[in-house]
């Protein structure tokens, strides 16, 4: 039964707090007022919007990481030593990780914070779990969003766990400027990555739990693919030498062993980006991308609101009710008369 | 756009005792009412779910209690989210809970107690209940 459907929720927020979301107070980092604004996208706010508008000229400071990889390769766990070696670097560490809603429910359990919870105090961490809420790969526009706010509460790195990949214009790959694929030994992940068509995404291709059997097998076929994508690419970027080898590295995340690796690796894909001037790139065809999904949605709703309170629409019902017309010509003419105007 | 409303409740569990099948459970009962629920593990100190419960931005925070010590912690726990203005936030408090400790807690600003033995059924319309203003 959908108790949560039963009555009407009162606002999230008290009045008092209301005044604390302020542009000045997110920018200042204060983690109440970031907390509550996330907290707002998710729920679809029309404040959130408005705040966001005015947060994104600020944002784009952040380098974000996006980890990904099938469940129970020790994500969380990874991203929990991550947290620990970019701390010692002194560099504010944000992490965004996104859980899957029930399907049947609506409701989540998000457990990804329990792995982190040793960093719950430190002042320079952030960690914020978010549910799919029914997005296909686990990630929607609230992922992005919050990766905006965080950025302008001034966390340098950003670190976005999911389990998949995602789709479309919220897939990893549009969020992050740079992609880690965790997978572990055996398992035949590195078949199930190709097939997945997630090589072509990775960055860093990270083998974790390296201290079962079949470690270097893994490595092994990882490497081997990684190759293969090398030699069959013939664009321009191989042959100016711009375009970043992707780097296999096993770790051992529960003991830390092999971490600092993994960060350092980033951090040299970071360096590397800038020094070639893709990272701009890159930061620009995030924007196109981001503008087109909010186009998407906005036009969708617009439209269909304007076309759904039109009499054309009623009167189109009751056609198809009556058998004069079918749903497929109904739809074809409505819409065509709407482009018509 | 479309608002979409869902309940965020912590359940964390404070202090030295062991044992979170309860918590976990409570966990799938609140997650089966549509809910979204952070579970913070065991041993938690009340930092790290002061901190948790921030950075989360929970309507609701569920302490599971076995230890006995609900009274001080309880009490503790209020003070420290009204110093760091989370005072709408609503504190409920689960596990070995004896009936005579109840109008105390209430009285301290727990909103709802749920000792052993209730049902779930009773949790979420309580938590529910928290959410659309009828205490």
């Amino acid at each position: 039964m959908n108790w949560h459907m039963k009555k009407k929720r009162k606002s999230v927020l008290n009045p008092n707090i209301e005044n604390i979301l302020s542009v000045k107070e997110i920018l200042s980092g204060n983690k109440l007022a970031g907390a509550r604004v996330i907290r707002l996208i998710e729920e679809n706010d029309p404040q959130a919007f408005e705040l966001l508008k005015q947060l994104y000229p600020y944002s784009g400071k952040a380098f974000i990481i996006g980890i990904t990889g099938s469940p129970g390769v020790g994500k969380s766990t990874l991203i929990n030593s991550m947290i620990q070696e970019f701390r010692k670097l002194d560099k504010k560490t944000a992490v965004v990780a996104v859980d899957p809603s029930s399907p049947v429910s609506g409701g989540a359990i998000l457990g990804d914070r329990i792995r982190m919870q040793k960093h719950a105090t430190d002042e320079n961490v952030f960690i914020r779990s978010m549910a799919s809420r029914g997005e296909k790969g686990g990630l929607s526009r609230a992922a992005k969003d919050a990766v905006i706010v965080l950025d302008t509460m001034g966390y340098e790195i950003i670190i976005i766990e999911t389990v998949g990949a995602g789709q479309g214009e919220f897939e990893i790959a549009n969020l992050a400027h740079s992609i880690g694929i965790v997978t572990i030994p055996g398992a035949g992940d590195g078949m199930q990555a190709v097939k997945a068509g997630i090589l072509e995404k990775g960055d860093i291709f990270i083998v974790n739990k390296s201290d079962k059997p079949d470690v270097d097998q893994t490595l092994h076929q990882l490497n081997m693919m990684l190759e293969m994508r090398n030699s069959s690419r013939t664009d321009f970027q191989t042959t100016t030498g711009t375009d970043w080898t992707p780097k296999v590295l096993k770790t051992s995340a529960q003991n830390g062993n092999g971490v600092k690796e993994v960060v350092d690796t980033f951090l040299s894909h970071f360096d590397f980006m800038e020094k070639n001037n893709t990272f701009d790139t890159k930061k620009d065809e995030m924007e196109i991308l981001y503008f087109n999904a909010l186009l998407k949605d906005l036009a969708l709703e617009k439209l269909l609101k304007y076309i759904k309170t039109s009499d054309r629409y009623v009167e189109t019902i009751k056609e198809i009710q009556s058998c004069k017309i079918d749903p497929l010509s109904a739809a074809e003419l409505l819409t065509d008369k709407l482009i018509e105007r | 756009m479309k608002t979409t409303k869902k309940i965020r409740v912590l359940i964390a569990k404070p202090g030295l005792d062991g044992h979170d099948k309860g918590a976990k459970i409570v966990c799938l009962a609140l997650r089966d009412a549509g809910m979204e629920v952070i579970y913070s593990g065991l041993h938690q100190t009340l930092d790290q779910i002061i901190q948790t419960a921030t950075e989360e931005a929970v309507d609701v925070i569920g302490l599971s209690i076995m230890s006995g010590a609900h009274l001080p912690i309880c009490e503790k726990l209020l003070a420290m989210m009204k110093e760091k203005g989370l005072d709408d936030i609503h504190l409920t408090v689960g596990g070995v809970i004896p009936y005579q400790d109840i109008p105390q807690l209430k009285e301290m600003g727990v909103a709802q107690v749920f000792p052993g033995g209730v049902s779930f059924e009773h949790i979420v319309t309580g938590i529910n209940a928290l959410e659309t203003g009828e205490k």
